[in-house]
């Protein structure tokens, strides 16, 4: 009953905590050797997903096919997947060499074999010639590397990591994220990923699916999932986005009639089945799609006058928040240096021109 | 500004009430191994010597080792059972969603605060009800039960201190429940297990009141140092045997309390 393509298929699954829905009839499938994130707010679901995917939560309802078998019955010892926990979970107990060998054991491979492997997996996380430290010698991004080797060395099918880089600092974090891309392309193995970070999800995904309230409100992959977002939560969600109340007042092949509150008139390509005469919709835009001027832009055939409130420098760009009548919140407007450098300095409160292409709009269903 | 903080700075009348709570507790514990030296039958001031002749008349009595060995058997026995017991119950309280697990947890520690007086009483009547002769056996049973409190507060301390997701890596990793048992959670609840047996077996070592309704013709130490109060003779033997029960007791003790918390910080395995 699964799509054939697919190597890991969710279909329908729920998971009730008591009273509480912690996933609710999730369905989606990952290709094989995918670089798959489940992204969203703590409490999503995100984390019980990959515990079900791993065997250590069963389903309510549904089911759960790892390389066409379905898992339900499945304890965790026995599934083709291998964990990186939040926490690493390394074992105090043991030294690093002993705690990458672990689960060697039950693959039934002999001495000099697993010796061999161990050291290639140090090798492959860069940590040769720690074999001999205990957990408690090791940095946090030590032990990330260690807990990697430790379910790397296992072969799985699939490997989950739930939020491995969180405990790490900013620096080391896009460091592993470098560093994880890598290795997943050099080992073909299918990864799915835990992160509230949505940065990190576009950074290392091939496809993302947005969480909230157990669902999947979205699933795609890292481009698609910022310039074409099905709903304004996904919007929101993804980087920073301008949002404006519109009334459709027209649609006509292929093209519909907008009354914005704020942006004015416009005329745009519309061909989802939500835009209708008179639907009130949203329209979103990205704050580097619009264009910051102080006098109107005459190629821009769309363009709207406001006031400057505010700016805040960001180092590698600017961020303008302009107030225009009718928006409910000034619009956000980022900008890099050089863009402005032409212009004469914006002063608070000065009067600004916004314009934007047609292709900048993204028009998004009212919630 | 003065440069040691508020914590640190010392304060008198505390140390004072510290020295003084100190002397309360210890000082008639002391007095044992006192006049366990002194030179004199009867147990008064002023001391008359030095003597380590009650030392040796303690090990020509071979009624004393008799108990000694029963009690030793009685503690050994008890505190394994009691151990074993808390281990598993203590797994199971902390570790699976178990309903009503509040309750349960209430009731196997009900055994601290009932009366001992209460239970030995009670068990009495059912051990003869249901027909068992009095003996070492039922002294040990009776011991597992005010034991397993002890035991599984211990282990459940120890259980929570270390991160469920051991285990669940473990299983992850390809070990069966039994292996990630051997592998994972027995190693790393090793020192509460010696604690919770070390606790233990202190407990049923210097137990009375269960041991004496409870016991047939074979005592345990307490019951025959009680025995021997009876006779003002016997007294000093008895001093000198208390002394070297406390010392024992006291570093047995602090080995397990040491235990107890020897090594939770690095089982979190927190950043």
């Amino acid at each position: 009953m699964t799509n054939n393509d697919a190597f890991v298929s969710l279909v329908d699954v729920s998971k009730h905590f008591g009273s509480v829905v912690a996933v609710d009839h999730l369905s989606f499938t990952i290709d094989s050797g995918e670089f798959f994130s489940l992204l969203g707010p703590s409490g999503c679901g995100k984390t019980t997903v990959l515990r079900m995917l791993g065997g250590f939560e069963s389903p309510t309802t549904g089911e759960i096919y790892i390389d066409g078998a379905p898992m339900s019955e499945v304890p965790p010892h026995h599934r083709p997947t291998n964990m990186v926990f939040q926490n690493y979970a390394i074992f105090p107990h043991l030294n690093v060499r002993a705690n990458i060998a672990y689960g060697l054991r039950y693959d039934k491979i002999e001495k000099a074999e697993v010796a061999r492997r161990v050291e290639e997996a140090l090798e492959m996380v860069k940590l040769p010639g720690f074999g001999k430290r205990r957990s408690n010698e090791l940095s946090g991004g030590q032990r990330q590397r260690v807990a990697l080797a430790r379910a790397l060395i296992k072969r799985p099918k699939v490997l989950l990591l739930d939020e491995p880089l969180g405990a790490l600092d900013k620096k080391l974090r896009e460091e592993m994220q470098l560093e994880l891309r890598a290795l997943q392309e050099s080992v073909g193995i299918t990864f799915i990923f835990v992160t509230h970070d949505q940065e990190e999800a576009l950074t290392l995904s091939t496809r993302i699916a947005v969480m909230a309230r157990g669902k999947a409100l979205q699933v795609a992959s890292p481009k698609d999932l910022y310039n074409r977002p099905v709903s304004v939560e996904v919007a929101d969600f993804i980087g920073q986005m301008n949002f404006v109340e519109a009334q459709v007042i027209d649609v006509r092949n292929g093209e519909a009639v907008l009354d914005t509150a704020g942006l004015g008139k416009i005329t745009t390509t519309a061909n989802s089945d939500f835009i209708h005469k008179d639907a009130a919709i949203i329209v979103a835009i990205r704050p580097e799609k619009l264009l910051l001027s102080a006098d109107r832009q005459p190629e821009n055939q769309d363009a709207v006058q406001g006031t400057l409130k505010t700016s805040a420098y960001l180092g590698d760009r600017n961020h303008f928040y302009v107030s225009v009548d009718g928006c409910e919140k000034p619009l956000a407007v980022a900008a890099t240096e050089a863009e402005v450098s032409g212009e004469k300095s914006f002063d608070h409160e000065s009067t600004v021109w916004l314009s934007w292409a047609d292709n900048a709009l993204i028009l998004l269903p009212h919630d | 500004m003065n440069e040691v903080s508020y914590i640190d700075r010392p304060n008198r009348p505390l140390f004072f009430y510290a020295i003084l709570y100190l002397a309360f507790l210890y000082i008639p514990v002391l007095f044992l191994p006192l006049f366990s030296f002194n030179d004199n039958i009867y147990i008064a001031f002023p001391l008359k010597g030095f003597t380590t002749q009650w030392y040796v008349a303690m090990f020509n009595d071979q009624p004393m080792w008799a108990a000694l060995n029963n009690s030793l058997r009685v503690a050994c026995v008890s505190s394994a059972i009691a151990t074993l017991l808390g281990l598993f119950g203590a797994k199971a309280v902390t570790r699976y969603r178990i309903p009503g697990v509040k309750p349960i947890i209430f009731v196997i520690m009900l055994p601290m605060v009932v009366p001992l007086i209460i239970m030995g009483v009670a068990l009495l009547i059912l051990v003869t009800r249901l027909g068992f002769n009095l003996s070492l056996y039922t002294i040990a049973m009776a011991h597992v039960l005010i034991s397993v409190p002890f035991a599984m507060a211990t282990l459940m301390s120890r259980f929570e201190g270390f991160d469920p997701s051991m285990e669940e890596a473990s299983s992850d990793l390809g070990a069966g429940p039994w292996s990630t048992f051997w592998r994972v959670t027995l190693p790393m609840v090793a020192p509460g297990i010696v604690a919770s047996f070390l606790l233990c077996f202190t407990i049923s070592f210097d137990e009375f009141i269960m041991a004496f309704f409870l016991g047939g013709t074979d005592p345990t130490l307490p019951i025959f140092i009680w025995g021997q109060l009876r006779f003002p003779f016997r007294l000093p033997g008895v001093l000198a045997l208390g002394s070297l029960i406390l010392i024992i007791s006291f570093v047995l003790v602090f080995f397990a309390l040491w235990l107890r918390r020897w090594g939770v910080e690095d089982t979190k395995s927190g950043i």
